[in-house]
């Protein structure tokens, strides 16, 4: 058994000013200046720090929205003065998948490095899109494991990467076939590219840290070498090599042949001529496990079992960075379009002779857990890294305008603090999913839809069973 | 003083004589309703209203306003700042009392309040915690007028997609009087109390540590007048409950906190917690700073140190090893009733089935989306099915059993409202556990900030010294005896329309409810 997976964090705190969801607008010129001013009597101690905030503001950037939203000035004001606001910038945050709240989760735990705690129960829709139409299922009584990550016994998050092979055949007391490569991470994510309009610097530095420093892959866009490390990664690169999977894109330069032999995994993109490169790679490294990125549109089911009745060992499936299938009008979503292939390759007999890696819309950690119940080995995941580092998803770079998270000026240990400090939270959150699942091993987990309530099920089995049937939007 | 002598004499052959020696005179508090008005001074409010600077302070306003909502007290040259959450807004367009329009300088504005974005959730909507505040203070329905939309929230499923299919005439005229919403809690006539409740839910478990003693006093002063129940959560007991032991649960829960024999034997119900709907599969969380030394000194802890409960029982692993402890409290306490409280996941309805052959005379389902104190959002959003579900699954599972009218199922999590008191004991429960209701009546606002450093900066769900200072028992019991009232009002008016005596009617009638997102093709009961 592996060593236990820990990674040591360190709270990393934000570079800018937070985005807060609320904010008090103060019509202080009715103030009676009265001695008994709420204001001081905030728990937060939030108008202090207001003042000290505005004290050094050198220019104004972004109003103080730092309120937790009690209503407690508001209600004890004497003169009724104070009114709660939504600050309009945090309802600007992100788009309708990547919400406000995703995002301001997202930072929260990459300053804390902390499983987010809140109280007064549940506050959102019933059910919704995506990843929020299923629960994840909880086990009472027998159980097998215990505690979550309070507790003392392992739930292990490893897993494979590479072909099982189905049954071991012999020939002269020898296995007949050389047991194909495999390796495994201690995590299910996938750090995946950039996409193109995060360009900065030190972006790749910062993934491929992150990557060593937390087990886990990196794919990187062999367009990117050798500037994707800095100067000291450079010096020990043999360090650096295992955690990253180079995507060999076609129109990059040849990655050297002692340099490939280090890494593990490499990533080649679907295409006509996919197999053969698969196979030359195969036969200049052995050992190098291959995988090929297939896009999620309306081919992907028929083309996943085409590569996996080719012999391919890992198909990264990718859908848009909101989980939608690609190129359709009215497209799937990431989970629905996973458990059709992982029920494809169960009824093929092939499904672990394949190691399916999911990604797009990946935003939280319950995601992961909700796209490996679906039938995902692993997710890979881009955004919320970025969003560590604070960007808002704001869209400014598209047009080549300002960030305003000034993601150019991200310095390097911050950048690998919060990218880090956020895949912790995201490990101890699947340990607390898989606790209460009374599971202890994340492999375990891989299309285990038993382990989960789908919401257009249960409407259908426990409603319908007593509401007739059920309109369809 | 016949009847409690009575009482104790019953005691008495029952309870060892320890526990008799230890056992204080029971006090009973008076199910009045009084007006409980807001403890802030701005109360938050639907409509805010403009003065200007046209007003010639001519006092029209305040002699027409027949709600009190303008002030202008003798020899004062200015107004005070208006009761606006007295205002019924454009409802008032109609009368002749309408201040805007009265006012012959065109001084006076109203509008819906702007900050009412910021107050509720989808679940909680403003409206219903309005309504839910207006209550606690009246005892009574809002008026129409008011505008508050409280039957729904706005999660658009479950509850809010559940409505009463209302006859235009009831099949026959009831006195309000007549109608009875008592239910019996033990339903096995295996010769202990049967223990009748006068309304169909209890209070639910909050430990001291998660709230403040003035919480949990007032919540089973409360229970006390209602002659209902209030739990004590995973935390023990302060001595100044002790009066009213006969109206407390006392929760077994994993970290066994506060669970001692004296505190087993001393009320009528124990409940078992295996799981909590705010975080199924995970154990209690009592963060640091609300362990507080008087907190500690209960739960035998140290000061200041989380306090993670652990999930499940580790000397369960079996519905056998489940009758085991059921059996131990049954020998310890032989009048006790039992009660099992789980969370739901997709075996609900087995683990119902279990825990009455185990022996349990409740069965408490309590579903993911309730909750009140500190919770994982992950666990809070994620993990096991709402409530809606279970009850169905497991009234239906138990009936083919062939053991439904042998316990009671006890439904809980994300019910707000009187009207989902009546929506789940239709879909199938006997009767419910209430919580954040309560705190609503208390002043909470849900800003969700009760794990926090020092806790709720409302005094609720705080252990703080200085926080708690914020309310007194005696406001807060009128709170909730208030809204305990206005809910019952709200039952009472749906069993009325539907021509029903006794709430035990109502039970499992999912004929008389429709979804909004099906044909309501199926008639079943």
């Amino acid at each position: 058994m592996p060593d236990k997976y820990h990674i040591k964090t360190t709270p990393v705190p934000p570079r800018l000013q937070r985005v807060g969801k609320f904010g008090i607008v103060d019509w202080r010129e009715d103030c009676a200046r009265c001695h008994n001013c709420v204001k001081k009597a905030c728990v937060y101690d939030r108008y202090r720090q207001e003042t000290e905030y505005i004290k050094n503001l050198d220019e104004v950037n972004t109003l103080f929205f730092e309120c937790m939203g009690c209503f407690s000035c508001v209600q004890n004001c004497t003169k009724g003065l104070l009114c709660l606001t939504i600050n309009s910038e945090y309802e600007r945050l992100g788009n309708h998948y990547w919400t406000p709240e995703i995002i301001q989760t997202t930072w929260t735990q990459a300053e804390t490095a902390s499983v987010p705690v809140s109280g007064a129960g549940y506050r959102g829709k019933f059910s919704g899109a995506g990843f929020d139409s299923m629960w994840t299922d909880m086990s009472e009584i027998v159980r097998p494991t215990r505690d979550g990550i309070h507790g003392r016994e392992y739930i292990s998050t490893y897993v494979d990467i590479g072909k099982n092979l189905s049954f071991l055949s012999f020939e002269d007391k020898k296995k007949k076939y050389k047991t194909p490569p495999q390796f495994f991470i201690p995590l299910p994510l996938i750090i995946d590219m950039s996409l193109k309009e995060f360009s900065f610097p030190n972006l790749e530095h910062i993934i491929i840290e992150t990557a060593h420093i937390t087990d886990l892959i990196s794919i990187i866009d062999s367009i990117k070498w050798p500037d994707c490390l800095e100067s000291s990664q450079k010096n020990n690169i043999e360090k650096y090599l295992p955690n990253i999977a180079f995507y060999l894109n076609p129109d990059a330069p040849e990655i050297p042949a002692e340099m490939l032999n280090k890494t593990r995994l490499v990533e080649i993109p679907d295409s006509e001529e996919v197999l053969i490169q698969f196979q030359e790679i195969k036969n200049k490294f052995s050992n190098l496990i291959v995988s090929v990125r297939v896009e999620l549109d309306k081919n992907c089911l028929k083309r996943v079992q085409e590569l996996t009745d080719a012999g391919v060992e890992v198909i990264h499936a990718v859908a848009d960075y909101n989980g939608d299938e690609k190129r359709e009008e009215k497209p799937r979503f990431i989970k629905d379009m996973i458990r059709d292939i992982h029920i494809s390759l169960i009824k093929s007999g092939k499904r672990d002779e394949v190691t399916l890696i999911a990604g797009g819309g990946i935003a939280l950690a319950e995601h992961m857990a909700k796209a490996i119940i679906c039938g995902a080995d692993i997710v890979s995941t881009h955004l919320p890294l970025m969003l560590a580092l604070e960007c808002r998803l704001c869209s400014n770079c598209k047009a080549n305008s300002i960030c305003p998270a000034e993601l150019d000026n991200v310095e390097f240990n911050y950048g690998v603090g919060r990218m880090r400090n956020l895949i912790a939270a995201w490990h101890l959150q699947l340990i607390e999913v898989m606790g209460a699942m009374g599971m202890r091993e994340v492999r375990r987990l891989r299309g285990d839809v038993g382990r989960a309530m789908f919401y257009e099920d249960l409407e259908e089995e426990i409603f319908g069973s007593v509401f007739g049937t059920r309109k369809r939007a | 003083m016949d009847q409690y002598l009575e009482q104790e004499n019953e005691l008495k052959g029952l309870l060892p004589e320890n526990t008799l020696k230890t056992r204080v005179p029971q006090v009973g508090v008076d199910r009045k309703i009084e007006n409980a008005p807001p403890r802030y001074r701005n109360e938050i409010s639907k409509y805010v209203i403009f003065r200007s600077d046209d007003c010639v302070r001519c006092g029209k306003c305040v002699d027409v306003c027949p709600h009190g909502v303008h002030v202008l007290k003798q020899d004062y040259k200015y107004f005070c700042t208006p009761k606006e959450h007295l205002c019924i807004g454009p409802a008032c367009e109609k009368t002749d009392h309408y201040c805007v329009s009265i006012c012959k300088q065109n001084a006076l504005r109203i509008i819906e309040n702007p900050m009412l974005k910021s107050l509720g959730d989808y679940r909680w909507t403003s409206d219903i915690i309005l309504a839910t505040w207006k209550m606690s203070e009246t005892g009574d329905l809002p008026e129409d007028d008011f505008g508050f939309n409280y039957e729904c929230g706005e999660s658009e499923g479950g509850f809010d997609r559940i409505r009463f299919k209302f006859p235009e005439n009831p099949p026959t005229q009831i006195n309000e009087d007549e109608i009875d919403t008592s239910i019996i809690l033990n339903r096995r006539n295996d010769g202990r109390p049967s223990v009748k409740i006068d309304v169909p839910w209890y209070g639910g478990g909050m430990s001291f540590g998660s709230v403040s003693n003035v919480t949990q006093l007032s919540k089973v002063r409360a229970a006390t007048a209602w002659n209902t129940f209030s739990c004590s959560g995973e935390g023990g007991y302060m001595e100044r409950m002790r009066p009213y032991d006969d109206h407390m649960i006392t929760q077994v829960a994993t970290g066994l906190f506060g669970v001692r024999e004296e505190t087993i034997q001393r009320v009528p119900i124990v409940e078992f917690k295996y799981a909590q709907g705010a975080k199924p599969g995970l154990g209690g969380h009592l963060l640091g700073p609300k362990n507080t030394p008087a907190v500690a000194k209960i739960r035998e802890a140290v000061v200041n140190i989380p306090l993670f409960s652990p999930f499940p029982f580790h000397s369960v692993y079996s519905i056998e090893d489940h009758m085991k402890h059921l059996d131990w409290i049954k020998h310890i306490n032989p009048r006790a009733l039992l009660s099992t409280k789980v969370s739901t996941p997709t075996d609900v309805d087995m683990v119902a089935v279990g825990s009455y052959s185990a022996g349990t005379h409740i069965v408490h389902i309590d579903g993911g989306y309730g909750g009140t104190g500190a919770a994982p959002d992950i666990a809070k959003k994620n993990i096991a099915m709402p409530i809606e579900y279970a009850i169905l699954k497991v009234h239906k599972f138990l009936k083919e059993e062939g053991v439904r009218d042998k316990i009671t199922l006890i439904a809980s999590g994300g019910i707000r409202t009187g009207h989902d008191i009546a929506k789940a004991i239709a879909l199938g429960a006997d009767g419910v556990v209430v919580g954040t209701g309560e705190l609503v009546a208390l002043g909470c606002v849900r800003c969700s900030r009760c794990e926090s450093g020092r806790g709720c900066p409302r005094g609720i769900a705080t252990t703080d010294s200085e926080l708690i200072t914020q309310m007194n028992v005696q406001w807060g019991t009128q709170r909730i005896i208030n809204l305990y009232n206005a809910w019952r009002k709200i039952l009472v008016n749906i069993l009325k329309s539907f021509g029903m005596k006794s709430v035990t009617e109502l039970c499992g009638r999912t004929d008389l409810l429709m979804h909004l997102d099906f044909n309501n093709d199926k008639c079943s009961n």
